[in-house]
């Protein structure tokens, strides 16, 4: 069965979605995700939706849906390089992606991701500048 | 408004609804689109397919390039044999889902289009004629 990978990058999981997304690969990827995240113990996942051509109600309330699983589980969820077309046809849809952060590229998201996990775990070790 | 091209295609599994996107893309680049022009249609086909599989049972899309003078356009039309819709004011309101949906994909559809009719009877299922203007 065809599935989306999910990367592992040190305390944070790499979802890219690179293929025409039908609506069983979305409802597949929630669970693999969500399973990963416990499994990994993940603090944050970055989504990247720049290969996406289109973003439909039913797609977006996906990613609504991962982003709110996410948080759930303790992990923060950034969804990355959605096309300019698609963020016009998706608000003119009436989606403005509620619940769900957004940046521009894979490095700005890691950017937030990395500060949302310093800002959370004060102790930890990390680069300087946050606290 | 004269026909220039006709293509129906099946709705009754998921599946239908990429096949539908890709061919309303393609039609829409054919037609010289723009990016923004072609996304916009290529999400309206997608949440109007959607509705004719989820809500109507099945169904087909047809998809039609059209002229009027001098003005290029895309017709697509969604009709399903379903259970019709009861209260068609009530459907094409935002936030309305009798399907635990969030409820956008009549209103948004509409928006996404240049003209947007939708004819509905009880127990004669529904139709839904969107057209996007080059």
């Amino acid at each position: 069965m065809e599935r989306i990978p999910i990367l592992k990058m040190g305390e944070f999981l790499l979802v890219s979605i690179q293929v025409d997304m039908h609506d069983r690969l979305a409802l597949q990827l929630q669970d693999d995700l969500t399973e990963r995240i416990a499994a990994t113990s993940a603090r944050g996942v970055l989504i990247d939706i720049s290969s996406l051509e289109m973003v439909d109600s039913f797609i977006g309330r996906m990613l609504g849906n991962l982003a709110a699983m996410s948080r759930v589980l303790d992990a923060q969820t950034v969804v990355v390089g959605m096309r300019p077309a698609v963020a016009i046809t998706l608000v003119e849809l009436g989606m403005s992606l509620p619940g769900v952060r957004t940046a521009l590229n894979v490095e700005r998201g890691m950017d937030l991701l990395s500060s949302s996990a310093d800002l959370q775990v004060p102790g930890r070790e990390h680069g300087a500048g946050l606290r | 408004m004269a026909l220039v091209s006709a293509e129906v295609l099946p709705l009754t599994t998921s599946d239908h609804i990429v096949i539908v996107r890709q061919a309303v893309r393609q039609r829409a680049v054919d037609l010289g689109f723009s990016l923004v022009d072609q996304t916009k249609i290529v999400t309206a086909a997608s949440e109007l397919a959607r509705n004719a599989i989820q809500h109507g049972g099945g169904g087909r899309a047809t998809i039609e390039a059209v002229t009027d003078g001098l003005r290029r356009g895309l017709r697509l039309t969604f009709e399903d044999d379903g259970p019709g819709i009861a209260d068609i004011e009530l459907a094409m309101r935002d936030g309305y889902s009798s399907a635990g949906g969030l409820g956008l994909g009549l209103s948004g559809s509409k928006r996404l289009s240049n003209e947007f009719s939708i004819a509905s009877s009880n127990g004669k299922g529904t139709r839904v004629i969107i057209t996007r203007w080059k």
